[in-house]
């Protein structure tokens, strides 16, 4: 289960130079959608909502944004990304895989012993990975320390983070916020991932209850983070012409003395019918029928249904 | 006389010179850590996080993944408890290269009360991978420390006492700090005669008593040892300067064949270092025992570990001299409580 095939190392043709159109990305993302639904239907385990809402935001964060070298994983120039919704890692896997930092056959290993990709981003096991996470509201703070010792070594590398609306519930989350503009870190960019669904769900209409709803959904964030001494940069994080244009504001944002928050609104399991604006594929596992829609919709071709049959293959 | 969080303040100005990648993340309690001695010396090193641990705990962890030597800044408790999920998932699970000076540590913290006593740090500390915990006795001691947890390029909890309890002697020990090592500070057999020991009608060599302690209150504990030799009981005095690592075969070595162990501590009684003493002597090997090997008595040879430290409830503010007599870790409360269980009372 854990062999490499090394041959597939360079699993995509883009290198950082070349800039990725935007019908390429939004192909990747199909593609990056497609490997989360099918390494979370192979594992039988794993999550969903969170990985297709960000999908769009880590395709173009490593195929155009990022200053990465995935043969060079490990490079003190490189800039820093942080996944503080840990449970997203399949798909920050998948888009890493898609960029070249390990096979995406490797995928097929996901949350299996031994493997190097385990449930939660482990930066001691998968390259690419600069900080472990997976106890939630725990990144902004890292990305700070990481900001920050930036500006002390004069390196200029940026540093992004990107947090759930969920995982902003977490206390530590706003000791950050507090913390970071007190830094003037305008080498730093935090993402929220404003689907407005979380683990606990509920159903809108009569049984709807006053203590459960979006959870930020009471609060006025842009006012907020303007309040916090902030720049805010507000997206749709599920369009790429607007995710591109955000993030060329925080990058003209460095200077100022500013971290950036971008509030980017997704749809919670965004890109397949099944899974979008529900809290229901928070988690979950897709049955075959299941996939063969999600594989339709994301118009992946022969080759991925060969995938499947051979991860159902090997679940029996 | 030093106090050691003083000697910590001072041991990191000195590495500072040599090694620009030393910085100090404060929790805002450098006045107290004796953090201000960084700060005053490298100002551009040292990171005022503010009244956020868990924060402070994050940044560390990104500024030790670029390569920086963060040493956090605050009372132990703050950071053992407060930010007990950062440290296990951003410090341990990471392997990162941060140090924690938790000051403060034990029951004597000023008058702060039961708010501020860092009593359960060893029991959680310990239980955590990769993690080296140090608990000096002593501003030399506490220096020794430091200049080795800097070196050491993995995660680090060291235990600073607030007040001066005075210097350890060194008892023939001059190895400095030698990281796992137990210090046998005195032996009951280089003092004991047989008119003194209360065992000399007993035809085989169990009867020694031994006392180990970690922390300041190895001085205190060298006290209780004195006033045992007055009433005519000689003892063996080990302390801990490193609760883990620790060579555990040393520990059964200096234990040898006593019918007592008493741990001493300013740590509850769960988990602390009668946990540890306890737990690895439950876990000697059998051929190992010393003795009488392989003899049907052999269990009955195995000392009784006593555990002095605090019970399970909360204490309360007072002068040290009142909470170390009202929670019975005094020198006269322990040699009290060790001449009862002996049976010379």
């Amino acid at each position: 289960m854990n062999t490499h095939n090394t041959t597939n190392k360079k699993s995509t043709t883009q290198s950082p130079s070349e800039p990725v159109d935007i019908e390429t990305l939004k192909a990747l993302s199909r593609k990056g959608r497609w490997l989360v639904m099918s390494t979370v239907a192979a594992s039988k385990a794993g999550h969903i909502g969170g990985p297709l809402s960000a999908m769009d935001m880590f395709v173009a964060l490593y195929f155009r944004q990022l200053n990465i070298d995935p043969e060079h994983p490990d490079d003190p120039h490189r800039d820093r990304f942080i996944l503080s919704k840990g449970h997203n890692a399949i798909g920050l896997y998948s888009v890493l895989a898609m960029r070249g930092y390990f096979p995406i056959e490797e995928l097929k290993t996901f949350d299996h012993g031994d493997s190097r990709l385990q449930g939660h981003p482990d930066m001691l096991k998968t390259p690419g990975i600069d900080i472990s996470s997976g106890s939630l509201g725990q990144g902004l703070s890292v990305g700070i320390g990481m900001a920050l010792g930036a500006k002390k070594l004069g390196k200029s590398f940026h540093t992004w983070v990107m947090l759930g609306d969920g995982e902003c519930q977490e206390g530590m989350v706003w000791e950050a916020i507090l913390s970071a503009p007190r830094f003037k870190l305008d080498n730093l960019t935090a993402i929220i991932d404003l689907n407005g669904l979380e683990l606990y769900g509920w159903e809108a209409g009569p049984n709807d209850r006053f203590d459960r709803g979006e959870p930020l959904g009471h609060v006025d964030l842009p006012s907020v983070f303007h309040g916090f001494g902030w720049n805010v940069i507000e997206i749709d994080g599920n369009d790429f012409t607007s995710i591109l244009g955000g993030f060329d504001k925080a990058m003209a944002n460095r200077g100022s003395g500013k971290p950036s928050i971008i509030l980017a609104k997704t749809t919670k399991g965004a890109g397949v019918s099944f899974t979008s604006g529900t809290y229901k594929w928070h988690n979950g596992v897709a049955t075959p029928e299941q996939l063969a829609i999600a594989r339709d919709e994301l118009k992946q071709g022969e080759e991925d249904k060969s995938a499947i049959s051979t991860r159902e293959g090997e679940q029996s | 006389m030093t106090s050691m969080r003083q000697a910590w303040g001072e041991t990191l100005v000195e590495l500072g010179r040599d090694n620009d990648k030393l910085t100090v993340v404060d929790a805002d309690l450098a006045p107290s850590t004796k953090a201000t001695l960084f700060e005053s010396a490298y100002p551009q090193r040292f990171i005022q996080a503010g009244i956020a641990e868990q924060n402070a705990v994050g940044m560390a962890a990104g500024l030790a993944s670029l390569g920086f030597i963060p040493w956090l800044s605050s009372f132990g408790v703050f950071f053992t408890q407060r930010s007990l999920d950062q440290i296990r998932m951003l410090v341990s699970q990471t392997h990162m290269n941060v140090k924690f000076g938790g000051a403060y540590s034990g029951l004597l913290n000023g008058s702060s009360g039961k708010t501020h006593e860092d009593v359960e740090d060893i029991a959680i500390m310990r239980a955590m991978p990769n993690m080296t915990v140090l608990s000096p006795a002593d501003a030399e001691e506490t220096k020794a420390a430091v200049r080795w947890a800097t070196g050491y390029d993995m995660p680090v909890y060291l235990r600073l006492s607030r007040d001066d309890a005075g210097d350890l002697p060194e008892a023939g020990n001059d190895d400095g700090f030698a990281i796992g090592q137990p210090k046998v500070l005195r032996k009951a057999s280089d003092m004991a005669s047989s008119k003194t020991s209360i065992n000399s009608d007993s035809t085989s060599t169990y009867g020694s008593v031994v006392l180990i302690s970690t922390g300041a209150q190895s001085i205190r504990t060298l006290e209780s040892a004195d006033l045992l030799a007055s009433a005519g009981l000689q003892t063996t005095v080990i302390h801990l300067p490193s609760i883990k690592p620790l060579d555990e075969t040393a520990i059964l070595e200096a234990i040898g064949d006593a019918r007592y162990v008493f741990t001493v501590e300013e740590h509850s009684i769960y988990g602390g270092i009668g946990g540890l003493v306890s737990e690895i002597v439950a876990g000697r090997p059998r051929s190992a025992q010393p003795g009488v090997h392989g003899s049907a008595t052999a269990d009955a040879m195995a000392p009784q570990v006593v555990r002095i430290g605090l019970n399970d409830e909360w204490t309360q503010c007072g002068p040290n001299d009142f909470l170390l007599d009202r929670y019975g870790l005094s020198a006269q409360r322990v040699a009290q409580k060790v001449e009862e269980t002996v049976g010379i009372a």
